[in-house]
């Protein structure tokens, strides 16, 4: 389990290291970064050393980009089926005790929002995301959920609540493609200043999820850390070791990394520790690309629309568009309360053109589930 | 030239390409019509077979052009079988390019399974193209179960770094009964002319095309190439010479 792993490396040594890297450091991760480069490379290049060298990287990032993706851009929505959730994440409109109205999508309600998402664009990859809420929107409802949008989409992929081996395996039975969780901050000392309470709470089961998807064959693992808790580039860094643990241990699995920052929440308390500037998002953006070219970058639409038409050719593989962050949002409860609020606000078709003017394709279908 | 057989099917041209990558389908549908290609590989992934209107399908609607569906995304032989079948129903295609990679970061093939998958396949009426390591020894028991052709790989797929496996190809080609297609890494034109200089069949290109600047015109370097290689071959390329003929001194006794 990953947990074993990361009792043997350290934070602040971490930390220290990655301040201590230099031009030298730089240079020869990026020289030799045509096979896979370590930890140790990856760190030069999202340390302070390697700004003066974003041009490069950036060139670097594209052509690895080029070399296994091609000039496409897959494409992406998400369906929120409840802000229900027994934590309290200290960070989240959807926290425990916020006293919002809590919606649970009922099935009606669901083959809702999927029609009128199919009339906004021909989505085929769809994101379902819930609150921590087992007894009333766990696995058996989520089953459901899959059944019902299996017709109608190729690619489904859940961003939930950790769940059991068994429970990852029945799902991918029905008809799951991709688990996405992020571990928020691998700080462990630090975690629950931000999850105080309820199953979130409990950092090993949170980080060892992922190896149970593993172990349960999910085809597709989403990775991140949410920007604006710890110290950003100690925390790519552990999600870097966590993901090559991954690669050694769960080879049949593909791996996808998301670096959601921070934006203020809903409730208006919580305000970021740390903030990262475009610039940092994209050195670390272009580091990952370089750290590993097969990794699946994902950017949703947290971030504004100028942003993300200037990162198309950055390495980003993925993106999300029409998005609504709220449970009910397509057709059934677009008022309700939104986890986060969207930056990019654009129709899928104008961020498709966007796309287009860039010299690339909106990939709408990369996945079949005849192949599964 | 020779036109090329494979499973009772004439090909003039000996050029196979991909439609992944490109930045955009019309571009793909130049490239693959300045390359000639009359076999285009296309991923159950990416298209949709039940759906008249897919983008990619449409864009390939040329009488020139046959489909080879390819199983990319399976992890096994009962998957890849499974997902062959479904593409038969909705295209109308016997063909299939086994492609069974569990591997999602090198693709690198699964002999085992594709050996069973294509036993399974070819006992089921299908043509079957395997996509494999350059495995002389595998390409025979393929040739055994049923394979159509042969299609070992010269690198790792997308990686542009050319016949890496020179001397395993040199002896598939040598020993195989089936046509042999190199597939996969092949990253410039001139990798493709040493291909068919070799004596391989066909050559698939994908990445080498679309990801280049300008895909059209590297389609058509491929094509020359791909020509150049073949021709060359069917000349019979003069032999290397190994030094100097002066004298004879293990034989002189002779005269």
């Amino acid at each position: 389990m990953f947990s074993d792993e990361l009792q043997n490396i350290s934070w602040e040594h971490t930390s220290q290291a990655i301040a201590a890297k230099t031009a030298a450091d730089v240079e020869q991760a990026l020289q030799k970064s045509k096979d896979l480069l370590s930890v140790d490379d990856f760190m030069a290049l999202i340390s302070p050393a390697a700004t003066p060298y974003l041009e490069e990287m950036a060139q670097l990032a594209r052509h690895y980009t080029h070399m296994r993706f091609g000039k496409t851009i897959s494409m992406y929505v998400p369906l929120y089926l409840t802000n229900s959730c027994m934590n309290s994440c200290v960070y989240c409109g959807f926290q425990r005790s916020n006293h919002i109205e809590r919606i649970i999508l009922t099935e009606q309600e669901i083959e809702n929002e999927l029609k009128v998402i199919k009339e906004l664009a021909p989505f085929q990859n769809l994101l379902f995301v819930t609150g921590e809420n087992p007894r009333d929107a766990g696995v058996d409802y989520l089953e459901k959920a899959i059944q019902l949008a299996k017709p109608m989409f190729n690619n489904l992929s859940i961003e939930v609540m950790p769940l059991d081996v068994d429970e990852y395996a029945r799902l991918t039975a029905a008809g799951l493609y991709g688990v996405v969780c992020f571990q928020e901050t691998y700080h462990k000392a630090r975690y629950n200043v931000y999850h105080p309470r309820g199953m979130k709470s409990k950092f090993d089961w949170r980080v060892n999820g992922f190896d149970r998807m593993g172990q349960a064959g999910v085809h597709k693992i989403g990775m991140g850390v949410l920007i604006g808790l710890e110290d950003w580039r100690t925390d790519v860094t552990m999600l870097a070791h966590h993901i090559r643990y991954m690669q050694r241990n769960y080879w049949k699995t593909k791996y996808s990394v998301n670096f959601p920052r921070m934006r203020p929440s809903e409730n208006g308390h919580f305000q970021p520790n740390v903030i990262m500037t475009d610039k940092e998002y994209v050195q670390l953006m272009l580091a990952f690309r370089i750290f590993d070219h097969d990794v699946d970058i994902s950017v949703s639409t947290r971030e504004n629309k100028e942003f993300r038409a200037n990162i198309i050719q950055l390495g980003v593989t993925s993106m999300s568009a029409g998005s609504k962050t709220e449970p009910g949002g397509y057709a059934t409860y677009p008022q309700a309360l939104k986890q986060f609020s969207v930056s990019d606000d654009r129709t899928p078709q104008a961020v498709v053109d966007d796309i287009r003017n860039n010299g690339y394709e909106a990939v709408w279908k990369d996945w079949d589930l005849c192949l599964q | 030239m020779e036109d090329l057989i494979i499973a009772g099917k004439r090909f003039e041209s000996r050029l196979f390409t991909g439609t992944g990558k490109f930045g955009s389908n019309s571009l793909m549908e130049q490239a693959i019509i300045a390359s000639g290609s009359e076999l285009v590989t296309v991923a159950l992934k990416r298209v949709d077979v039940n759906s008249d209107s897919d983008d990619i399908l449409a864009h390939l609607r040329h009488s020139r052009i046959n489909l080879l569906p390819n199983t990319s995304g399976v992890r096994n032989a009962k998957e890849a079988v499974f997902a062959a079948q479904l593409a038969r129903e909705a295209l109308g295609i016997n063909w299939v390019k086994l492609e069974i990679h569990p591997d999602p970061k090198y693709l690198l093939a699964d002999g085992e399974e594709t050996l069973a998958a294509t036993r399974m396949l070819a006992k089921d009426g299908f043509v079957v193209l395997p996509y494999i390591q350059a495995d002389p020894v595998l390409c025979k028991k393929l040739e055994d179960a049923g394979a159509a052709a042969v299609m070992p790989l010269g690198a790792p797929i997308g990686s542009n770094q050319g016949l890496q496996t020179r001397e395993f190809l040199r002896i598939i080609i040598e020993q195989s009964k089936v046509p042999v297609v190199v597939d996969a890494g092949l990253g410039a034109p001139s990798h493709a002319s040493e291909a068919m200089e070799m004596g391989a069949d066909a050559v698939l290109i994908n990445t080498a095309i679309a990801a280049a600047n300008d895909p059209v015109r590297m389609a058509i370097a491929f094509k020359m190439a791909v020509e150049a290689g073949r021709m060359a071959f069917e000349a019979k390329l003069a032999q290397k010479s190994y030094g100097a003929h002066a004298s004879s001194p293990l034989t002189s006794f002779l005269s």
